[in-house]
């Protein structure tokens, strides 16, 4: 597989306990499906995120998933607001990222 | 009177910031994949028509990175949301895109995320709710420049 590249994720640094708060992510990935090219297939499979141990927002990615995949999607902020999302590679390899937000 | 390429493109480009229309799945001649990989996901259910709303532009200029928001009419509460929203395309070399699994910690079924178009074409949205129902929802985006599915 390629080098899993440092995630980008954006979110709010403070909430209330249960405001909505929108959360984005990106992820640097060639995603090469090996259909159409010589390349060797390079495909993400899954990406979780979890907020305080608990899977809340998952996707199973297939050929038709972009590039370089981004998401946006709504939590409802909870305390202690611990979040850490995880690309992984059809070989099992991941990567992760962790993020606090403050809650109030 | 002439168009440059170039003023055609940017014409397209601003188009494409509509909602475009959904169009019913039943309308839809779907090949025998895309058929049985639907068939897969329903696993014998009836889905309903609606209830799904698709924002992505009626024309992309790169169909490697089309953007799309899908949003599912849901309270999103313990007892009524959506579990799983499902992207099919209908004229990619494979017709799966991917997956959404939702929880009632997300405030809406609303997601974004951008998707891979190999060529002008309808892809559907197929939503799961955790009362056992399905919905469904087609949309069609041209595609200036096929997205080379790699």
């Amino acid at each position: 597989m390629s080098t899993m590249s440092t995630p980008r994720i954006r979110l709010p640094g403070s909430a209330s306990e249960g405001e909505e708060i929108e959360i984005r992510t990106l992820l640097t990935h060639p995603m090469i499906t090996g259909v159409s090219s010589d390349d060797p297939r390079d495909m993400l499979t899954r990406f979780e995120a979890r907020m305080n141990g608990e899977t809340v927002f998952a996707y199973d990615f297939e050929n038709g998933s972009a590039a370089n995949p981004t998401f946006t999607f709504f939590i409802r902020a909870a305390a202690p607001g611990e979040f850490t999302f995880t690309w992984t590679h059809e070989d099992g390899q991941s990567v992760s990222a962790e993020e606090s937000v403050s809650i109030s | 009177m002439r168009f440059s390429r170039r003023s055609f493109v940017s014409g397209t480009a601003a188009s494409a910031a509509l909602v475009i229309l959904p169009i019913p799945v039943a309308a839809l001649d779907l090949s025998d994949d895309v058929a049985v990989h639907i068939d897969d996901i329903l696993d014998g259910r009836d889905p309903r028509e609606g209830g799904i709303e698709l924002d992505a532009p009626a024309v992309a200029e790169n169909g490697a990175q089309v953007p799309l928001t899908i949003r599912v009419d849901s309270p999103m509460s313990e007892d009524d949301h959506v579990t799983a929203i499902h992207i099919i395309a209908t004229a990619n070399p494979a017709p799966g895109i991917g997956s959404f699994h939702l929880t009632p910690h997300l405030t809406r079924a609303e997601v974004f995320t951008r998707i891979r178009l190999a060529e002008e074409q309808e892809y559907l949205v197929i939503a799961e709710l955790s009362d056992g129902s399905v919905l469904q929802a087609a949309a069609r985006t041209a595609v200036t420049q096929g997205g080379c599915v790699t």
